[in-house]
């Protein structure tokens, strides 16, 4: 009998583990069990071309429907894990079945942060993860419309940007004192937030959200001791790795399913991949990534390691945002204490921050900036160190600082 | 909606034939039909550069030019020729029905 593989979570981590699976020879039985109605799909564009109706719903999905039967994969959709039987490697499900597995995968992500305010179940208040989440908000997502969003982080901007395209009335509430202050310098942040008040879209910063009001549907947001009126609310501040699985059956969790750079968890049958782990990076730093990236290098490293063959995962991070006609790229995990090279004029909107420590760069933002993203991402990598003075001098181009 | 032939054929040699819906990417084609040797981890977003094709002499002139933002992001791909593209950037069309596309050896440089 060949060995069989179970995966738990139908994403982008889990559809990259069955092609990564096959690919390196493995050839038993899979089964791929999600609790959405869909099989696996990019979530990136559901808050852009998506949200914006540019990209229809076929293309998002990773595989064609009929990729699964051929490759030898079973998906059990609209169905959901309720435990691990580790000293029998079983997995029970939603449904009453028991699966026996081998070699079990965890690609489970992580779910939306909600609000906890008073007003926080009233109708009308969406959250953004899922197709059914976009689809739920399309019919109110329409031009003169006033949408408050709540956080300003990439899903919030992104769709805030989707908004003002769309000619709704957008206020943006966000608790910190800048935009995307997790994710980018402030140097960003403060070009970010010039940008999305030139479309139109308010900005309302250390403004935290109290409270909603509203008679059968939200109707008003308190935030900052203020009452603003608003027809659609959309709350995008932050994911909660969904980690009870692995620990209610014992496995490790420290906000994040803690897994070895092979993806495996403390069970040698056990591997986790994607944004429900926690991870020692490249840096030598426990960390939880939320991103593509990881999805599909985590699960790469987990495959590659349940065929026998152990890889250190150790890839650079990268990540991005589409905002109006804006391309953010980043690679690399930026710290408070780097040194900023500033890399072109921001105000011709192709610009790259360097951040560089001990010398080295250590990360790169850029905005409509391809070659500093490509070359600052290939930099990180091999840990390069180069002279803040030439790396911001434009006059030489990118491939000649090789 | 139409759809229309597309062959990738593989460093190796090996051909897929496979039909593409009007207005999808060719990346999307390759990645969704599992033809190996595109990665595009991006999905699309023209973020990644992995899904890089070369373009068969007699196609190449039925295609709108490298945007900008291709041609930056090919200079950093491996093995980059003058009948490169990015998949990703290419959309199927009547015009392109029976395309030919060669696969590089890697997308990861």
């Amino acid at each position: 009998m060949p060995e069989s593989v179970v995966i738990i979570g139908a994403g982008q981590a889990g559809a990259q583990a069955v092609q990564s699976l096959r690919a390196e020879g493995f050839d038993g039985p899979i089964t791929m069990v999600g609790d959405e109605a869909y099989p696996p799909y990019q979530r990136p564009p559901l808050s852009k071309a998506y949200l914006l109706g540019t990209f229809e719903r076929p293309r998002l999905f990773l595989k064609a429907d009929s990729y699964y039967a051929e490759t030898g994969c079973e998906l059990l959709l609209g169905t959901s894990a309720k435990a691990i039987h580790r000293a029998e490697r079983t997995v029970e499900l939603s449904d009453g079945r028991k699966l026996a597995y081998d070699k079990l995968l965890l690609t489970t992500g992580a779910r939306v942060r909600k609000l906890k305010c008073p007003g926080a179940d009233l109708p009308g208040i969406h959250y953004l993860k899922t197709i059914a989440d976009v689809d739920g908000l399309q019919e109110a997502f329409q031009p003169g419309k006033r949408i408050a969003i709540v956080g300003g982080g990439y899903i919030g901007l992104e769709v805030a940007a989707v908004g003002a395209k769309r000619g709704l009335d957008v206020t943006v509430f966000e608790a910190m004192d800048r935009l995307m202050a997790r994710a980018v310098s402030p140097q960003l942040s403060s070009f970010y937030a010039a940008e999305h008040e030139k479309a139109g879209v308010k900005l309302k910063l250390r403004t935290g959200v109290e409270a909603f009001e509203g008679n059968g549907k939200v109707e008003r947001i308190i935030a900052g001791g203020q009452r603003y009126d608003t027809d659609i609310v959309l709350v995008g501040i932050g994911v909660v790795p969904c980690d009870e699985l692995a620990t209610h059956a014992g496995l490790a969790s420290e906000d994040g399913i803690v897994v070895d750079q092979n993806a495996r968890t403390g069970d040698p049958h056990i591997w986790a991949a994607g944004d429900c782990t926690r991870h020692v990076g490249r840096e030598g730093h426990s960390l939880r990534l939320e991103c593509v990236q990881n999805a599909i290098d985590q699960a790469k490293h987990a495959a590659l390691a349940m065929v026998g063959k152990h890889k250190t995962y150790s890839e650079v991070p990268w990540f991005w945002s589409d905002q109006y006609d804006l391309k953010l790229q980043i690679a690399g995990l930026a710290r408070p204490s780097d040194r900023l090279v500033l890399r072109g004029d921001p105000a011709s909107r192709k610009f790259a921050v360097f951040h560089l420590r001990d010398g080295a760069v250590a990360a790169v933002e850029a905005v409509n900036a391809a070659p500093e993203y490509l070359m600052g991402k290939k930099w990180v990598g091999e840990g390069k160190k180069i002279a803040p003075q030439m790396l911001a001098d434009t006059s030489v181009p990118m491939k000649q600082m090789a | 909606m139409p759809k229309y032939k597309v062959t990738y054929i593989e460093d190796g040699g090996k051909a897929h034939t496979v039909e593409v819906a009007e207005g999808w990417s060719l990346m999307e084609g390759a990645v969704k039909h599992l033809v190996p040797g595109i990665d595009a981890d991006c999905g699309g977003a023209c973020s990644c550069a992995t899904c890089q094709v070369y373009v068969a002499p007699e196609w190449q002139a039925k295609l709108p030019p490298r945007s900008e933002m291709e041609e930056t992001m090919l200079d950093f791909a491996p093995d980059v020729r003058p009948n490169s593209r990015l998949s990703c950037q290419l959309r199927m069309s009547a015009e392109l029905d029976g395309i030919v596309l060669m696969l590089p050896k890697t997308q990861h440089a």
